[in-house]
């Protein structure tokens, strides 16, 4: 790529192509030549514009409610204050119930926890045997599971409330995490099958030839190799089941509500003075979960999502 | 035949035939068979719950005369629209800059790509706020001086959608960008070497060499992306509820207030019969060229 560097310069003016013509080893940088001075003014602008809204959340969620009215939203606090955070976290009202939106945290992480780990179950396995143990008619089955991906959720939802209520888990956290495991199947199953497809199929035949079965192998050889793929499927997973808000509003009740639901009827209820620091302050709460794991896990993040859109 | 010499073609592989029990349950109950049900019923005139009462197809006639839907499919078709090309052409953009051998890349991305992470909800919330006409930009810029300025696209309801867009935009865009650089950095770095050889302008082998080469990422970034706009319900449903009035209703926020709240499931199931029709128009030819160039490959 060192040459398409090259050549952009070439692109922008001649009298640089001469000063670059037949150079070897790193490109010599300028720091303020002119497609620098646009290519990094542009990103920067981008970037501020991609901050703003968070920048936005924090700055008022520092507020109090009386510098709010008065001044405008993109100033930072005159005087810092806490008081919004503690106030969303314990004591924020959703209808009767004040208990503030940490109730809503511990729901979602009892929702996201049990889902994460049963749908990467289920769908390791299924990669495990599509790439390896294939059987008549498994093709068939992953078909219509990837292509069942793009079915909206609308079309199934109904459905899915009337074979919940027959086994007694519509309403309930059991319910919702069924679903979250119906629903990541598609995508985790794709990412296992690429990633075991892709280990030498010789492991696999040592494996049998020393007598190792379905299980003996996919614990003993798959598993240990799988962990990055681990990984992503976790990431995948926590980002989204956290972030869902769809389903937990239909498969749960009110005092199981996952956090998105909760915030979201906690800033849009009709009733009661708008407080809109401790609104920004639970969205940020809220936020803070796939934020971390988004920080944190940098490049995975980038091949979870890459992993069901490039390979395909 | 087989079975003469094995045992028995079902017992083969049985283990892998009962751990793969879920999946085949959730491809044939759930996916097949939970679509199935649902365009059945949408024959019917279910009202609270579901009954086998069929009417022909009612359901969709008063679908398509109802203003609430016929709203929300227009607003699905400008916010789809606009969406795809705005978030194509910026992700592009940003993807192109990217690439272009620089420094900081990975914070750049980082910060392009960190709404995506964020809720819908969040998004919604977040912009509801941003786009407030009392304390948002409208007020901040009246405050600046110019006090006739007016951008109160969430309580306006000629705007609303392009309200809706911008919040969706800012969350959507880092992932389309995400899949451009992978694109680009799928080209072999031999078609830049021969292009610089020939003299060819950046941009323009951009345009008539690198995007024509990019083909299938772009077919799978429209494919991944117009699947999830006609989903699109928690970005309306924080941002906006729908409102002002029915401004911003979307096609599955009608499904989801028809099954749940006005007890009208006929309703709710003709408009998801047709969110399935939408998405079909995109994914049966996307389907049928990919995997019939892949079965030739």
């Amino acid at each position: 790529m060192a040459d398409s560097a090259l050549l952009d310069s070439t692109a922008v003016s001649g009298v640089r192509l001469r000063r670059f013509a037949g150079a070897r080893g790193p490109r010599p940088r300028r720091a303020l030549s002119r497609r620098n001075v646009f290519i990094y003014g542009t990103l920067v602008v981008v970037a501020l514009y991609y901050l703003l809204p968070l920048y936005v959340m924090i700055v008022t969620s520092l507020k109090g409610m009386p510098e709010i009215r008065l001044g405008n939203i993109f100033s930072p606090p005159l005087e810092v204050t806490f008081e919004p955070w503690v106030r969303a976290w314990s004591t924020v009202c959703t209808g009767l119930n004040c208990e503030g939106l940490s109730r809503g945290f511990w729901n979602s992480v009892r929702i996201t926890v049990p889902s994460v780990v049963l749908s990467i179950a289920i769908a390791s396995v299924n990669g495990y045997v599509l790439a390896l143990w294939r059987f008549k008619g498994a093709d068939t089955f992953f078909t219509i599971l990837v292509v069942g991906a793009f079915i909206p959720y609308q079309v199934m939802i109904y459905p899915i409330v009337i074979v919940l209520r027959e086994v007694g888990l519509y309403g309930s956290r059991t319910g919702l995490i069924v679903v979250h495991s119906i629903f990541g199947m598609p995508i985790l199953s794709l990412l296992f099958r690429n990633y075991f497809s892709s280990i030498p199929e010789e492991l696999f035949k040592a494996g049998r030839v020393d007598g190792a079965g379905f299980w003996g192998i996919y614990f003993r050889i798959m598993l240990p190799m799988a962990l990055p793929i681990f990984a992503v499927a976790i990431i995948l997973q926590v980002t989204g089941i956290w972030n869902d808000f769809l389903f937990g509003v239909i498969y749960t009740k009110p005092d199981s509500y996952p956090m998105t639901v909760q915030l979201n009827n906690i800033v849009n209820a009709t009733q009661g003075v708008k407080e809109y620091n401790v609104n920004m302050a639970a969205t940020l709460l809220t936020g803070l979960v796939p934020l971390v794991v988004y920080l944190a896990s940098g490049k995975l993040f980038v091949r979870g999502i890459a992993a069901g859109a490039v390979k395909g | 035949m087989t079975s003469a010499r094995r045992p028995s073609p079902i017992l083969r592989n049985l283990t892998a035939k009962a751990a793969s029990v879920p999946m085949i349950v959730t491809a044939l109950v759930i996916f097949v068979g939970g679509s199935a049900w649902t365009i059945v019923y949408s024959f019917t005139d279910s009202k609270l719950l579901p009954r086998l009462n069929y009417v022909g197809l009612e359901q969709y006639r008063r679908l398509w005369v109802t203003p609430r839907w016929l709203v929300a499919i227009e607003n699905l078709a400008i916010f789809g629209v606009l969406s795809l090309v705005f978030s194509l052409v910026i992700g592009f953009l940003l993807a192109a800059l990217l690439d272009r051998k620089i420094r900081f890349e990975n914070t750049f991305r980082t910060i392009f790509l960190y709404p995506y992470a964020l809720s819908f909800i969040i998004t919604g919330l977040a912009w509801q706020w941003i786009l407030d006409p009392d304390h948002g930009i409208q007020s901040v810029v009246r405050g600046l001086g110019w006090t006739s300025f007016a951008f109160d696209p969430l309580y306006n309801p000629a705007i609303v959608i392009y309200g809706v867009l911008i919040a969706g935009l800012w969350q959507g865009t880092g992932l389309v960008m995400c899949l451009m650089l992978a694109g680009l950095r799928s080209i072999d770095d031999d078609i830049w070497k021969a292009a610089r050889v020939d003299g060819i302008p950046t941009w323009k082998t951009y345009v008539f060499i690198v995007i024509p080469m990019m083909r299938p990422v772009f077919v799978t970034t429209l494919v991944l992306i117009s699947s999830g706009i006609v989903r699109v319900y928690d970005l309306i449903v924080a941002q906006t509820s729908g409102g002002p009035g029915i401004a911003s209703e979307v096609p599955a926020k009608y499904v989801y207030d028809y099954m749940f709240r006005a007890q009208n499931l006929g309703q709710g199931f003709a408009g998801s019969t047709m969110m399935l029709l939408t998405v079909g128009i995109v994914i049966v030819p996307w389907a049928y060229i990919h995997y019939g160039r892949k079965r030739h490959g």
